[in-house]
């Protein structure tokens, strides 16, 4: 019985902490966010040479062949940086090919994908999350038409992973015919979330590999979305709790140090309190997905959900604690607070994903 | 992460299967409160004061928690009645062993471990409630006795028990949290009147305790006059992981659903009510990340490394959701919730209508929420404490 992290572990987080304090400051994070020509090329070179692109694709297509707790991990870090750069797919699109791809397919996409050649991005949204405006891609004859939204790093990706509205999903090459791709502006502006337009775009099932095509490997990318999802907001939240301990060490009034006051320090404890059981739970959501198939999505659904609600705590409260500070753009508490703020909805809200958490276990029709 | 079972583990929890299996007809099923014979029976194979040496009445097992763990998830399964774990034995004998004089361990430890000598607990008392170290009642020395005169409130199991252990201010000179010594006080004493304390529950589960011109020679204080507070901070840890057991919690959640499933209204079952399942899932999560939270305590403990904040929370977050639960059941049965005694339509003997009122109580009990938030925002993060106010 072991329910910690290796010692590996750890120093791959604290090694990559380190690595996106420099290549993922608040200065960069900031350069990205105002400037929608800036690619964040050397951000994801830097994440690249630390072997983050390949970090679920096995050591024979040139990963590191890790598993979803590592990944969550280097989630967790990515959502403290908050670091502009559309993880999910990296780890998503790799999960695609080894469970629903041919061995060719594999072969043709995995190394390029474990060089940082090429990123990938899923368009899960409408089966997930629910479709909106009437989106939605039908598969025919090898070509999918129809919209997907709410895409982070489609805009970029080289490769598309599509889940069409029957539940199969497909492969479609970035620089495919008849795709078009529209940034959808929002709060986050370390995410950039694409509109997918497709007209008669070539695509290839995924439908071949182990773990069968259509809803069982929809699931599998769901369930590992919301880790990294959930993996995400604890990194965020941790580091907005942090920096308001920080302030209410420093800052003074009344002669005193705003964090003696009990109204202050009680905030601070209710955050921690409502964090920490979070951490040990996207722990096991992530262990789950490769350790325990049978509890995977459950535990998935949980995490993606009860960080949704604490991390919306944290952001309010974390805000509040700096006092008019918070709200300013000159201290950048902002950019956690939107990736906070898109994380709850992403892949579905807590309400969706708990209604899901009950059907999984028979207790909703 | 690994959370598979070495061999050698497994073969232990096999053995425990087998030691259940020969003894089911030694206990009933369910039962609360086993014979004596059966906790003499469980502490001659290892099952009861594991860890107690066996000069002291035990089994003399070097501790092992992955093995307590085994054990207890066992006789969890088998429905078999555990050893005895009241305040004698979660507390005062653990006190003893770390600070107690040979003669006292000899005396003690071995009637209480096997259920023949049951102890109540006197710390807190009118004036002395999150302020504990402000306690009052006082003993004055005479030649070799102490005299002690007070009061002691929320004393579970005064009534029943036939010893106290008890803090009581010894050294009227000393600063505040040094004039306290942690005393023995046999409750059949003169002087000691106990007057059950009833609650919005109905019933008494506390009493006080008055103290008049009460005898107690002065060998009956244990790690040292004076040294009371220091002596009682070891153990009352041990009561804060008590009060926030996630496996408590994750049976109290199986329940609800299991009410939810069971009750109807207007035909509809609870657990088809969008309203009520969105709740019950929110708590789902949450009682899923204390599980999980405590398996990682428990893991560090195993590593012997410091837990941090994933511990100072438990008690805060355990009691908390314990109430939520209990909560979400009463408006689950909506009218029906608010039957409390025996009539042809109470649910669950009106369990979880004395859940709610009782467990506000152990939110407030132990260290209140409060007070948790001040060790968690103190000890875990590092706030500063609140000034002292100028004397006036």
């Amino acid at each position: 019985m072991d329910f910690a992290l290796t010692q590996d572990q750890r120093l791959m987080q604290e090694s990559l902490v380190r690595t996106l304090e420099q290549a993922s400051s608040l200065e960069r994070v900031r350069r990205f966010a105002g400037d929608l020509k800036d690619k964040g090329a050397d951000v994801w070179q830097a994440l690249t040479a630390f072997g983050l692109a390949g970090i679920v694709v096995p050591e024979e297509h040139g990963g590191l062949g890790l598993t979803m707790l590592d990944a969550a991990l280097a989630s967790e870090a990515l959502g403290a940086a908050i670091a502009p750069v559309p993880f999910m797919g990296v780890v998503l699109g790799p999960i695609a090919l080894l469970r629903g791809g041919t061995a060719e397919q594999q072969a043709e996409w995995l190394p390029k994908m474990a060089s940082g050649a090429v990123m990938a991005a899923a368009a899960i949204s409408e089966p997930i999350a629910g479709a909106r405006d009437g989106a939605g891609v039908t598969a025919k004859d090898g070509k999918l038409t129809g919209k997907a939204l709410f895409v982070p790093g489609g805009l970029a990706a080289g490769l598309l992973i599509v889940a069409d509205t029957a539940g199969g999903l497909h492969l479609v090459k970035g620089d495919a015919a008849g795709l078009t791709r529209t940034l959808m502006p929002g709060i986050d502006e370390t995410r950039r979330l694409a509109d997918l337009g497709f007209e008669d775009v070539a695509a290839e099932p995924l439908n071949s590999g182990d773990g069968g095509g259509g809803p069982e490997l929809l699931a599998a990318l769901r369930d590992a979305g919301w880790v990294l999802v959930a993996a995400d907001s604890l990194g965020a939240a941790q580091v907005m709790l942090d920096k308001a301990v920080a302030y209410a060490k420093e800052r003074r009034q009344f002669d005193r140090l705003i964090g003696s006051f009990q109204a202050v320090k009680h905030l601070c404890a209710e955050m921690a309190a409502e964090l920490e059981p979070c951490r040990s739970l996207v722990w096991y959501a992530a262990y789950a997905f490769d350790a325990a198939p049978a509890e995977a999505s459950l535990m998935a659904a949980h995490a993606k959900a009860l960080t949704s609600e604490v991390g919306r705590f944290v952001a309010r409260t974390a805000t509040e604690v700096h006092g008019g500070m918070g709200i300013t753009d000159l201290l950048g508490l902002h950019f956690w607070f939107k990736r906070l703020g898109l994380n709850r909805q992403l892949l579905g809200g807590p309400e969706r994903v708990r209604e899901l958490a009950a059907r999984l276990q028979g207790l909703a029709a | 992460m690994d959370l598979s079972e070495t061999a050698e583990m497994a073969a232990f929890r096999g053995e425990v299967r087998a030691f259940l299996a020969a003894h089911a007809g030694d206990y009933e099923a369910g039962a609360a409160r086993a014979p004596r014979a059966w906790q003499d029976l469980l502490i001659r194979n290892g099952y009861a004061a594991r860890t107690i040496p066996k000069a002291y009445g035990g089994y003399g097992a070097e501790p092992d928690i992955l093995k307590s763990r085994i054990i207890a998830e066992a006789f969890i399964a088998a429905g078999a009645p555990r050893g005895i774990a009241n305040q004698g034995v979660s507390m005062l004998v653990p006190t003893l062993l770390e600070v107690g004089s040979e003669e006292q361990k000899q005396r003690w430890i071995g009637p209480t471990i096997r259920g023949e000598v049951v102890w109540c607990q006197g710390y807190s008392e009118p004036g002395a409630g999150s302020d504990l170290a402000n306690l009052q009642t006082r003993a004055v020395e005479d030649g070799k006795d102490f005299v002690i005169s007070g009061s002691k409130i929320w004393t579970s199991t005064a009534a029943q028990a036939q010893m106290m252990f008890a803090l009581i201010r010894t050294e009227p000179q000393a600063a505040k949290h040094e004039g306290i010594s942690y005393v023995l006080i046999p409750m059949d004493t003169p002087g000691i009147e106990v007057r059950p304390l009833k609650t919005m529950t109905g019933g008494a589960e506390f009493n006080e305790v008055f103290f008049t011109d009460v005898r107690v020679p002065q060998d009956q204080v244990v790690g040292g006059r004076g040294r009371g507070w220091f002596v009682a901070n070891t153990t009352l840890k041990h009561e804060r992981g008590m009060l926030g057991d996630p496996n408590a919690t994750e049976a109290r959640l199986n329940a609800l659903i299991a009410l939810m499933k069971a009750e109807t209204v207007d035909g509809q079952r609870i657990i088809d009510n969008p309203i009520f399942r969105d709740r019950l899932m929110q708590l789902q999560g949450r009682v899923f990340a204390m599980k999980f939270n405590g398996l990682r305590l428990f893991t560090s403990r195993l590593s012997q490394e410091p837990a941090g904040i994933a511990g100072l929370i438990v008690k805060l977050q355990g009691c908390e959701l314990n109430h939520q639960l209990a909560a979400l059941a009463i408006d689950a049965l909506g009218e029906l919730g608010v039957l409390y005694t025996d009539g042809p339509h109470l649910r669950a003997k009106g369990r979880w209508q004395w859940n709610y009122m009782f467990d506000l109580g152990l939110i407030i009990g132990g260290g209140t929420a409060q007070i948790q938030k001040n060790i968690i925002a103190e000890r875990g993060l590092g706030l500063p404490r609140e000034p002292k106010p100028a004397a006036a």
